[in-house]
């Protein structure tokens, strides 16, 4: 992964609350088997309005997603943050994050950053007045700059730490492979095996066709 | 120390704590895979020549893509025929249980662990599906999970995980005629929101969650990604305990004993304090329906479709009038007027057979509206084949249904199973998002008894609205139960 200290790009005001996955990336897109290659898919039903903040020139090449409350909520497709992360985005600032979209932010080298409500608002109000306003990131200070203005984000420290090393998590669980080892062995017997694998007997399943 | 049931499953699953802010590492009792969440994650471990730790603790099936007809032929859809190969492939390769297309045990993941007897108390279940919170029912402390997470999963058998905060919320009384699990769920996430359990774990209690069956509270606990909760559960007791007996990988003999003995142990204590305490009083409720674009925004279908102008708080007005805007809705108008094209029933939500059982006894000898078309998808291959014993298909075909092949479906409209633009849909599944179940679709979330009736009426209806005899029973399911599992009949594959 690669290491991320500071940033500066294009911030993208999303007035929207409850931006769930699958608006960020809906599921006909979640086909594919490949890790890249879904910047087309991103908010693939808003692009198509020419009102889109997406599709205006002076946000095009956002790198900076300030965004409404609860974004990522739903689906745990990581595909979400592979859409916002090929399409360029670098960091997303929201004052409140579904987990489980945060947890795959963090894996994935996108900030996800929490900013107090009131401070979305403010820079909402800076990137709309002035399209194209550049965001710094700076993630050792946690703040986030727009012109003479800078808020604070929350990130925790471990994730932070990750993304500023760089660092790739089961590189760092396998140096704990002995415990681990020792774990197994006390598995109580009960504690289920897929297998040698146990069903009822074979059983012909009828395909149903299409109504006439 | 007294602890809470999730504290009980976390500690007990601890392979190291974790130090100076860096998380705790849990170890993973069971990984079920699917197709469209693991192949990057196999990619990479082909790229980092990893094997998978533990394939004995792993098991697969295919379901978000696979099409609901003419499943004996290849799969029309390219794309999707590739991933599910690509998932074939790599169970071959790497060693993994694979139950596909055609086998009695394929059907949506989180039926599919707990009819094999796969899913207990006690266990961490993860998936790279969201739809994981499924399995809390049991007691399992049980999470979805994004693909390098499965990566690692499947590299190491345990994740490192931050800390959760505890929620109990407290079902108390008895439900009315006609409400459900399903309307106990929807009044919670609309009570609570789409975000009041980020960062939690909610543990569902009281009376009236205790007198729900296993399947219902697997529905209660399936959507509790929907209130944002990291995970749900139930505390485990005999009616747990009834319907594991026998299933196929379900402890025997004296695993069995000590098994149930340790299960018992798996409650709350009395003392114990949860971060954030909610109660509901079931008597209150009534069947509920979502109205707009996310799972909070449901009401009991006796109301009508918010005034956003009456809403205070200004990110959800706007968020209301956007909703109401997307789903061609009127502000103040009854919700019970709503007309709907399509029925869908199914899902790992509501697709199971206490859901098909109280479908079928609310349609049997009627004809659904003319303007609705219906499909019944059941959860598993499993499924249909219960329901096809106790004839209910049979009850569905006659009623004008469509009686389909197990998986997702419509739920998330991966496969050919979608709506068009502006097609409006009442579905027992468990998300309203925009585009959800095809783009430009409008999805209104509501019980399989309120689906039914609506198939009737061809709008947004419950069954208080039909003219079913005083002495029907709906919350009783008299079906034959699941075949008794013998375990001599078990085959090893």
């Amino acid at each position: 992964m690669e290491k991320f200290t500071t940033h500066t790009g294009v911030g993208v005001p999303l007035r929207r609350s409850n931006v769930d996955t699958d608006q960020i990336i809906p599921a006909v897109y979640l086909k594919r088997v490949t890790r890249t290659g879904f910047e087309d898919a991103l908010f693939a039903a808003w692009r198509s309005d020419p009102a889109f903040v997406l599709n205006q020139d002076a946000y095009t090449s956002g790198s900076v997603l300030v965004a409404g409350p609860d974004f990522g909520t739903g689906s745990s497709r990581e595909h979400a943050v592979w859409a916002l992360k090929d399409y360029g985005f670098r960091v997303v600032l929201a004052s409140r994050f579904a987990d489980i979209f945060r947890g795959n932010s963090g894996k994935q080298g996108l900030v996800a950053g929490i900013v107090a409500q009131e401070d979305i608002e403010l820079l909402w109000k800076i990137l709309e007045n002035d399209p194209g306003t550049e965001v710094t990131v700076d993630l050792a200070a946690r703040t986030a700059s727009a012109q003479d203005v800078t808020v604070s984000f929350q990130i925790d420290d471990y994730t932070r730490w990750r993304l500023m090393e760089g660092l790739d998590d089961i590189g760092l669980t396998l140096q704990h492979a002995d415990e681990i080892t020792a774990f197994e062995a006390t598995r109580a017997s009960w504690r289920p095996l897929t297998l040698p694998a146990k069903t009822l007997p074979k059983v012909e399943i009828e395909a149903a066709r299409p109504a006439r | 120390m007294a602890g809470t049931l999730a504290e009980k499953v976390w500690d007990a699953h601890l392979v190291r704590r974790g130090t100076d802010g860096s998380p705790d590492l849990l170890y993973i009792d069971l990984h079920l895979v699917h197709e469209v969440t693991s192949p990057q994650a196999f990619e990479g471990l082909r790229l980092a020549g990893r094997p998978v730790r533990r394939p004995d603790l792993t098991i697969a099936t295919e379901d978000h893509n696979t099409p609901t007809l003419d499943i004996d032929l290849p799969i029309a859809d390219l794309t999707s025929r590739t991933q599910i190969d690509t998932l074939r492939n790599n169970a071959r390769e790497f060693g993994v249980r694979i139950h596909s297309l055609g086998d009695a045990d394929q059907g949506i993941v989180h039926q599919v662990g707990p009819q094999l007897g796969l899913t207990m108390p006690g266990l961490t279940v993860v998936c790279g599906d969201s739809h994981t919170s499924t399995h809390g029912a049991f007691g399992a402390l049980a999470f979805g999970i994004g693909t390098s997470e499965v990566e690692h999963v499947l590299a190491t058998q345990t994740l490192p995980l931050a800390p959760f905060k505890t929620m109990a919320i407290n079902v108390d009384g008895a439900l009315p005629p006609g409400a459900t699990s399903k309307d106990i769920i929807l009044a919670i996430i609309a009570k609570i929101g789409t975000g009041g359990g980020q960062g939690y774990v909610l543990e569902y209690r009281g009376e009236a969650i205790r007198t729900l069956s296993m399947e219902a509270r697997m529905t209660v606990c399936n959507m509790s990604i929907e209130a944002g909760a990291r995970a749900g559960m139930i505390a485990p007791d005999d009616t747990t305990f009834e319907y594991l007996k026998g299933r196929p990988h379900a402890p025997e003999g004296a695993d069995w004993d000590a098994a149930v003995e340790y299960w018992r142990t798996l409650r709350s204590d009395d003392d114990a304090v949860f971060d954030t305490e909610v109660t509901l009083h079931a008597s209150d409720l009534e069947p509920f329906v979502t109205w707009g674009t996310n799972p909070g925004q449901g009401l009991p279908i006796s109301a009508t479709v918010p005034v956003p102008a009456e809403i205070a708080d200004e990110s959800e007005r706007v968020a209301a009038e956007r909703a109401i805007e997307y789903m061609g809705l009127t502000p103040g108008q009854p919700l019970r007027e709503v007309p709907v094209d399509t029925v869908f029933m199914g899902s790992c939500t509501n697709g199971r057979i206490e859901d098909l059982r109280s479908i079928a006894k609310v349609v049997q000898g009627k004809q659904k509206a003319d303007s609705v078309r219906v499909l019944v998808v059941p959860a598993s291959a499993r499924v249909r084949l219960q329901a096809e014993a106790e004839g209910l298909d049979v009850i569905f075909k006659e009623f004008g249904a469509e009686w389909r092949n197990a998986g997702c479906s419509m739920c998330l409209g991966m496969n050919p199973d979608q709506l068009a633009p502006g097609e409006r849909a009442a579905s027992t599944s468990n998300r309203n998002f925009e585009g959800r179940q095809g783009k430009g679709g409008r999805t209104h979330l509501v019980s399989p008894l309120v689906a039914a009736a609506t198939a009737i009426r061809g709008t947004l209806s419950s069954v208080s609205d039909l003219d079913l005899p005083d002495d029907v029973d709906l919350t009783s399911f008299d079906g034959t139960p699941l075949a008794p599992l013998d375990p001599g009949v078990l085959v090893q594959v």
